[in-house]
């Protein structure tokens, strides 16, 4: 058991894993839901549904596993997340807000002239988001170069990676399968944000992908299945990841498109159109009353 | 008239002058680091994937996959090349668009296998739009050496370079005709001052104007290397436009988006009001066959840029 003493110091310490406890998790995530809601209000447009779904990966990643530096945020050891589903960016920028990483004051920007927040992440503008994502199925094998650059320098921070499950239709998603085992990219741990919902459609009408995750597991990585809302069972899969020797990780995450929102939840609709101020009002009375899915 | 060899015991194809510069580079450069996909032995990349294993990646015949890879490998400050044919390596586009040059990635593309020169392999093997796709990116410094020399001093000037690059490269031998100090990205060389008639040549076609200018006898036409298509060196192209009533662009790719398409960007917005000539192949495909053969139906060997020069000059 650590002492007391050892608790504060790391709590002192900003850049070392945050590891906050559920609650805590649970109230920065619902938080982060509203800024995205309301900065998409704001904007007049973007993709709610999706980074509903994202959003709980995401909070546990910045509040609970990762290395990361608020006062120096492209310090040299931080640990790496690349939103590879570039889309979902409102809920990184809500998170980095959060994090203090950016101030909150800016997420007002999203989607204007000159902002750094741009509607798809661009890692020249806003180098913390890491890469320039939004054309999917690059951002995998981004995070793979990099972890694999990270590992011949001797350096052993962890790179995360969150796609969408419409993204792994793209053919350069299963290059990456196959390149990052034979590498033996401990340090690469991937989720697939699995909402079952794309544009055109439900997933497994568009493409099927069934069955996901034995398609990983061929492919030789490290494959668990967890609920993406409940924060426990990611926090678990991010400890048995971390385990790993040799096996990159592929976590395939069951989440709800929308999630927290009810007239958003499972809808296809909602991939893709922001919501109008009635809506916004409606959806924060569910986010404040607690609303069940 | 006919076509006086050029060709030395020094011949080298540019593929080569890369797998040795990159090979030789490595020590003095230890974050470079090479990727192939599965053609090492044909792009040269195999010498440095011979002399240091470690830092060199077989990612398979999975290009896109190796272009983002490059660039996240980039992200953590090593310095990538990425090696295919260019028919290939350009072929990722839309990784290469977002993952290298929106993302001002420190990679360095090589595409070896430029052109009708490669033969008997035929068009899917040959990189004819190559040119033209990565000129299209704001930020892609294009280069198409002509030598050993200029192709050396390439790489190096590639490894020092932050940001991204393409680099294209002959299968085929190539003459030396330069000294590596030659070589100033974004700025032609000049291998023979001339007078009213200019012919510009980039990579495999800079010796066919040589040897063009030798078939035209006292004709005296400025002889000049576009090896940096982009950023084209204006200057140069401005001094020939106020020396001549003629310029002959030849390329081993197509005319549309290449060198010719270059240098008629400045001289129209210069309000030159001579005759430009783009020899190269003109928006078809390639096809099998030997390369010289090859360069005398698509109407840019030496002999056919020679007929072109007397059959327009006289109109002037």
């Amino acid at each position: 058991m650590r002492s007391r003493a050892a608790i504060t110091l790391t709590m002192l310490d900003s850049k070392l894993p945050q590891r906050l406890p559920h609650e805590k998790l649970k109230e920065i995530a619902t938080r982060c839901r509203v800024d995205i809601l309301e900065m998409l209000e704001k904007a007049g447009s973007g993709h709610p549904g999706g980074s509903l779904s994202a959003i709980d990966i995401i909070v546990t990643l910045f509040f609970h596993e990762m290395r990361s530096n608020p006062s120096e945020p492209m310090w040299e050891d931080r640990d790496r997340f690349i939103l590879s589903k570039g889309h979902g960016v409102p809920a990184l920028y809500a998170v980095l807000a959060e994090r203090e990483i950016i101030p909150k004051s800016e997420l007002s920007t999203l989607r204007r002239i000159n902002s750094r927040i741009q509607g798809h992440p661009d890692r020249v503008l806003l180098p913390i988001v890491e890469a320039s994502t939004g054309s999917l199925g690059q951002g995998i094998s981004i995070a793979q170069g990099i972890a694999l650059g990270l590992k011949l320098q001797k350096k052993d921070s962890k790179v995360f990676c969150l796609m969408g499950d419409g993204e792994t239709q793209e053919g350069q998603v299963w290059e990456t399968a196959l390149s990052a085992p034979k590498y033996k990219l401990n340090n690469l741990i991937v989720f697939i944000d699995h909402n079952n919902g794309q544009i055109d459609g439900h997933v497994d009408e568009v493409m099927d992908l069934r069955p996901l995750a034995d398609k990983w597991s061929a492919f030789k990585w490290a494959v668990q299945e967890i609920n993406g809302h409940d924060f426990s069972q990611i926090i678990g899969a991010l400890e048995k990841a971390r385990q790993e020797t040799e096996r990159p990780s592929l976590i395939v995450a069951k989440t709800v498109k929308g999630k927290g929102v009810s007239f958003m939840e499972n809808s296809i609709s909602w991939h893709g159109v922001a919501p109008n101020k009635e809506q916004l009002e409606q959806a924060l009375l569910d986010l404040s009353g607690g609303y069940k899915s | 008239m006919s076509a006086p060899s050029l060709t030395k015991s020094k011949d080298k194809a540019t593929r080569d002058s890369f797998g040795e510069a990159i090979r030789d580079l490595a020590s003095e450069f230890p974050k470079i680091v090479v990727l192939d996909a599965d053609l090492s032995v044909s792009t040269k990349s195999v010498l440095f994937a011979k002399a240091f294993p470690d830092r060199f990646f077989q990612m398979g015949i999975a290009e896109s996959n190796m272009v983002g890879t490059a660039a996240g490998l980039s992200f953590t400050g090593l310095i990538p090349f990425c090696c295919s044919f260019g028919a290939f390596v350009a072929g990722r586009y839309e990784t290469i668009r977002v993952s290298v040059g929106y993302s001002k990635a420190n990679v360095k593309i090589v595409g070896t296998h430029s052109g009708l020169g490669i033969g008997d392999d035929g068009y899917t093997q040959m990189g004819l739009e190559d040119i033209n796709v990565m000129r299209g990116l704001p930020g892609m410094i294009v280069l198409n050496p002509s030598d050993d020399a200029t192709t050396k001093a390439a790489v190096r000037f590639a490894t020092t370079h932050v940001g991204p690059v393409y680099l294209r490269l002959t299968r085929q031998k190539l003459p030396s005709l330069h000294q590596t100090s030659d070589f100033k990205c974004g700025r032609g060389i000049v291998l023979q001052e001339g007078k009213e008639i200019a012919l510009i040549g980039t990579g495999s076609t800079v010796n066919e104007c040589l040897k063009a200018s030798k078939i035209l006898g006292n004709v005296n036409p400025w002889i000049v290397d576009i090896h940096t298509i982009k950023p084209i060196d204006r200057a140069l192209i401005k001094t020939l436009a106020r020396s001549c009533k003629l310029i002959v662009t030849t390329e081993d790719h197509n005319v549309v988006g290449g060198l010719g398409t270059a240098v008629s960007e400045v001289l129209a917005e210069e309000g030159w009001n001579g005759k430009l000539v783009r020899l190269g192949v003109q928006d078809t495909y390639g096809e099998s066959g030997d390369p010289e053969a090859l360069y005398d139906k698509y109407g840019f060997s030496a002999q056919k840029i020679a007929e072109k020069v007397m059959s327009v000059s006289v109109s002037l």
